[in-house]
């Protein structure tokens, strides 16, 4: 055998699978999208017809598709500042040299990350409840009117922000703490006999230092939260008010509940065009603010 | 500011923190121990008064617990080890073997992480529905045999390996595929261990996925079972919170036993290129 062919036999199965049911996919749902795929079609091929962009078109004209990539992108603009902001803040904290048992606190810490989204989202659920919630219980002996968390639609969103920021931080931080740690100490050292303040030294050494390692991590965390799924289908069913109808939420209901998977098709790769464009955005920022500093 | 001072608030600010996060597992934990009807006071109790066992029993006897887990076990258990074997082979011929493109295949293979996975959801679900493979372990663990993270992972790891003991293998008239399984698999362990702890939780905790694809109670994962759970039993905190535990500690306990691994998986696979 000789070593073309036999690097061709060791990527087949991986290539096969990736092919099969991911690429071909892809581009089926491209297709898929340009049709009126739906009940009638999925019992009897012969009714599928080809309607062009017109389910693009009529989604851009409903208001329940605008107020799930509203609610998506509330999600995404507060959701990951907030997370990318505890990510750092517990790195910085493992970081310090005055830290004790951070072996303990890190494992602590991440221990979210490896959790299953819909075993914490019931919990999660448990503890905002209206009634016997624990949160609203605190809320009440700190003076503060107790919030009907899963009832009320301007708290329903913030509340799976707090779930998700609880969910995901650790994961950026243990990237963040291997990349405070790669900062060379001398460097610090140095700024202390010049008398830089603790604030001096993070606006003026660490943050500079961190800067290709937050863009990179800031765009993952971008494109993962514009995948907002099964919190809200867990925690509030998309409700209350459709307040928490996400827009995968959206392709969900359409695809699977109503079997309008023409529909579905184009919400979803509507959703991979902002997508796209956003993490675009980003890396043009993020590049351009590198080349300057 | 003093070293002292200093000292005290570093530590208690992460005390504080951990605290923090670690509460809704503790409380999980806590209520999955209570009477029916306990969880439901207020002020909420901390700890269970009598703590009992009758949530689980309750689960696993009438709410199906036990067909779920082992649908689990099962699916997580053959994606592990299907893809391993898919992504192992892959990776290597990536890092390893020399043939005409490889360098712009593995570069479309690195594009197409920007395709979220959802888009492709709604074909694959049709394309396994005329196979007649919805509602079976098949229609979740099919399209998860490989992964380009996966391979990705491998091949930095692969990359490593020095040529000259291939080259030596080679001269002494072995196969490639003897290389690769004699060689090759020995130098990847530590990688592998990586990728089977990644692979294992990444499919343990999926949930769109198997929401879609498996349409029948006998199917349904932990995640899937634990979700339909939920909405009939929403008053019902002790008996889900029970359901919580059963689904989290196993993939918990996975990563305490092998977190060394599962965190060198995340740092290589967050260094892009």
């Amino acid at each position: 055998m000789n070593r073309g062919t036999a690097a061709w036999l060791f990527l087949a199965p991986a290539l096969l699978v990736l092919g099969v049911f991911f690429l071909l996919p892809v581009f089926a749902g491209l297709g898929l999208s340009l049709t009126d795929y739906d009940l009638y079609a999925l019992a009897d091929f012969h009714n599928l017809r080809f309607v062009g962009l017109a389910n693009y078109w009529d989604l851009l004209h409903r208001p329940l598709f605008w107020a799930a990539l509203g609610h998506t992108l509330y999600f995404v603009i507060v959701g990951v500042p907030l997370s990318m902001l505890c990510s750092l803040g517990t790195a910085l904290l493992l970081n310090a040299s005055a830290a004790r048992f951070k072996p303990f606190f890190r494992t602590a810490l991440f221990a979210p990350v490896v959790t299953t989204v819909v075993a914490v989202a019931v919990i999660w659920r448990y503890l905002f409840n209206t009634q016997f919630g624990v949160v609203n219980f605190v809320l009440t002996h700190l003076g503060i009117s107790p919030i009907d968390w899963l009832g009320d639609p301007h708290w329903a969103m913030p509340m799976i922000i707090l779930f998700a920021v609880w969910k995901n931080f650790g994961y950026n931080m243990i990237i963040l703490l291997a990349g405070l740690q790669a900062i060379p100490a001398d460097l610090y050292e140095a700024a202390c006999i010049d008398g830089a303040s603790a604030w001096q030294q993070f606006r003026q050494i660490t943050l500079p230092a961190l800067t290709p390692i937050l863009l990179m991590v800031g765009i993952l965390t971008v494109s993962g939260y514009f995948q907002l799924f099964a919190e809200p289908y867990v925690i509030t069913e998309g409700g209350p008010l459709q307040s928490t109808v996400s827009v995968l939420y959206l392709m969900y209901d359409q695809g699977f509940k109503w079997w309008n998977m023409g529909t579905a098709s184009a919400v979803a790769f509507l959703l991979f065009l902002v997508m796209f464009v956003a993490t675009a955005l980003m890396w043009r920022f993020g590049e351009g603010r590198e080349s300057v500093a | 500011m003093k070293p002292r001072v200093h000292a005290w608030l570093v530590n208690g600010a992460l005390a504080s923190c951990t605290a923090l996060v670690l509460f809704p597992l503790f409380w999980m934990l806590s209520v999955s121990f209570m009477q029916p009807g306990e969880a439901n006071n207020l002020p909420p109790p901390m700890l269970p008064l009598h703590p009992t066992l009758a949530n689980y029993r309750e689960l696993f006897a009438h709410a199906g617990m036990g067909r779920y887990f082992a649908n689990s076990l099962v699916i997580s258990t053959s994606i592990t080890l299907l893809s391993l074997a898919c992504n192992t082979l892959a990776g290597y011929a990536f890092a390893k073997l020399h043939f005409a493109g490889r360098e712009r295949m593995f570069g479309v293979l690195i594009g197409a992480l920007v395709i979220p996975a959802q888009v492709a959801m709604l074909p694959l679900f049709l394309l396994l529905k005329y196979a007649g493979l919805i509602n079976s372990y098949w229609a979740v663990i099919l399209p998860a045999m490989a992964s380009v993270f996966g391979i990705f992972l491998v091949r930095q790891y692969a990359r490593g390996i020095p040529g000259e003991l291939l080259e030596a293998a080679r001269v002494d008239g072995a196969g490639e595929l003897r290389i690769f399984i004699q060689v090759v698999l020995p130098l990847l362990k530590p990688i592998l261990v990586t990728l089977a702890v990644f692979t294992f939780l990444v499919a343990w905790n999926d949930f769109m996925w198997p929401l879609i694809a498996l349409t029948g109670q006998q199917h349904y994962t932990l995640p899937v079972g634990l979700a339909s759970l939920s909405r009939e039993h929403v008053q019902d905190s002790g008996l889900m919170m029970a359901g919580a535990v059963v689904t989290v500690v196993p993939v918990l306990a996975l990563f305490l036993a092998l977190q060394r691994y599962y965190l060198r998986g995340l740092l290589l696979g967050s260094v892009k290129g």
